[in-house]
């Protein structure tokens, strides 16, 4: 099963929370959209399926 | 003591919304010097040697000693940013919602705790009503603030607001309850229809986001505070203090600059010189200024003259 985190492929991730912790330690002030639709933190143990599009998203600098 | 006997004159062309933008400026009982000073409010009365304590700005449920909004883009290092934000004496600072990086250093986050200051994120980078919305919606679930600097912009060369996607997320958010804060053109038709819309406050640009062009239309930015009921923040453009003052001193409400600081040689010395012309223009907003003349008014008078 491949699931595309933050624009790369990767295998071996079952739920957002897996797909969370394959690019992130931090879990204060990050915000998950699946398939481009917002993963509330309650709804993170939603399992994934194949070719699902992850984004993990936290704050950056800017205007 | 100084005369007080100027007439106002007719506007001059290059006075743009000055003229008009003085007289609303004023408090009816501070509008000329001589009058008593009572009554005119928090922002009034008698000081010496300090700075009269202005009146807090309230934004929708906030209130804030500052009228500075500090946005957190350009800053070279986060100990640089941190400098620039406790220098600024804001309460509010930008942040937008991007990817995780790799190989973070440090958390932008943790910078904002440490200084004590709110956060509002922002929509940057949006192009269309729906991307802004979702990504306010994700800023929510991110940061748990109904908060957002909305942007939808239209071009990556001006980075000027599209109206009509904006004012589209503006009445969405709205509508899914944000307290949004739109970043918008210097059009006081369009400012309206977005308070109208249900903004906590507009924010039209003195220009172009990073341009440092200062205030180019400072008509129509006097036109926005003129008929505004919610606050005008003055968003983008600003490039030295100055700017800020004279934004402040049209009417706005407070000021929203990122660039101007975190790009300058010193950040954190920038940031102070914008803390105090913001301050500076909101007291002479309140002051009331005097009127331009045509001609020389003579301060020292010709009365008791010697016969030289």
């Amino acid at each position: 099963m491949t699931i595309e985190i933050n624009g790369e492929a990767r295998e071996g991730v079952a739920t957002v929370a897996d797909a969370v912790a394959a690019v992130t330690e931090a879990r204060r002030g990050i915000a998950v959209a699946l398939n481009g639709e917002v993963v509330p933190r309650s709804e993170w143990d939603r399992p994934l399926a194949d070719g699902d599009a992850v984004e993990v998203l936290t704050a950056t600098q800017g205007g | 003591m100084e005369q007080r006997t100027a007439a106002p004159t007719a506007p001059t062309a290059d006075s743009g919304g000055e003229p008009r933008a003085a007289r609303d400026a004023a408090p009816p009982a501070a509008a000329h010097g001589t009058a008593p000073r009572a009554g005119t409010g928090a922002e009034s009365g008698e000081h010496r040697g300090s700075p009269p304590p202005l009146a807090p700005l309230t934004i929708a449920d906030k209130t804030f000693t500052s009228r500075l909004i500090l946005g957190t883009g350009g800053a070279a290092n986060h100990a640089q940013l941190a400098e620039a934000i406790t220098a600024s004496g804001t309460e509010l600072v930008t942040v937008a919602l991007r990817r995780v990086a790799p190989h973070p250093h440090g958390s932008l986050l943790d910078v904002i705790e440490r200084c004590g200051v709110d956060l509002l994120p922002n929509t940057a980078g949006c192009f269309t009503a729906e991307q802004a919305v979702r990504t306010a919606e994700l800023a929510r679930e991110a940061f748990g603030t109904n908060w957002i600097k909305l942007e939808v912009i239209g071009d990556e060369d001006t980075l000027l607001p599209d109206p009509v996607e904006l004012l589209d997320a503006a009445e969405t958010l709205v509508a899914k309850g944000f307290t949004v804060l739109p970043y918008t053109s210097d059009d006081p038709v369009l400012a309206r229809r977005l308070e109208a819309a249900g903004c906590a406050a507009v924010m039209p640009l003195a220009a172009p986001i990073g341009t440092g062009l200062g205030v180019r239309n400072p008509h129509n930015l006097a036109l926005i505070c003129e008929h505004a009921a919610v606050p005008v923040i003055c968003d983008a453009g600003i490039g030295t203090a100055s700017d800020a003052a004279l934004a402040m001193e049209l009417g706005c409400s407070a000021v929203l600059l990122a660039t101007a600081v975190t790009r300058a040689a010193d950040p954190a010395l920038m940031a102070a010189a914008m803390r105090d012309a913001v301050n500076a223009g909101r007291a002479a907003r309140l002051a009331g200024r005097i009127p331009k003349r045509h001609l020389a008014n003579a301060s020292s008078s010709f009365e008791g003259m010697a016969d030289l």
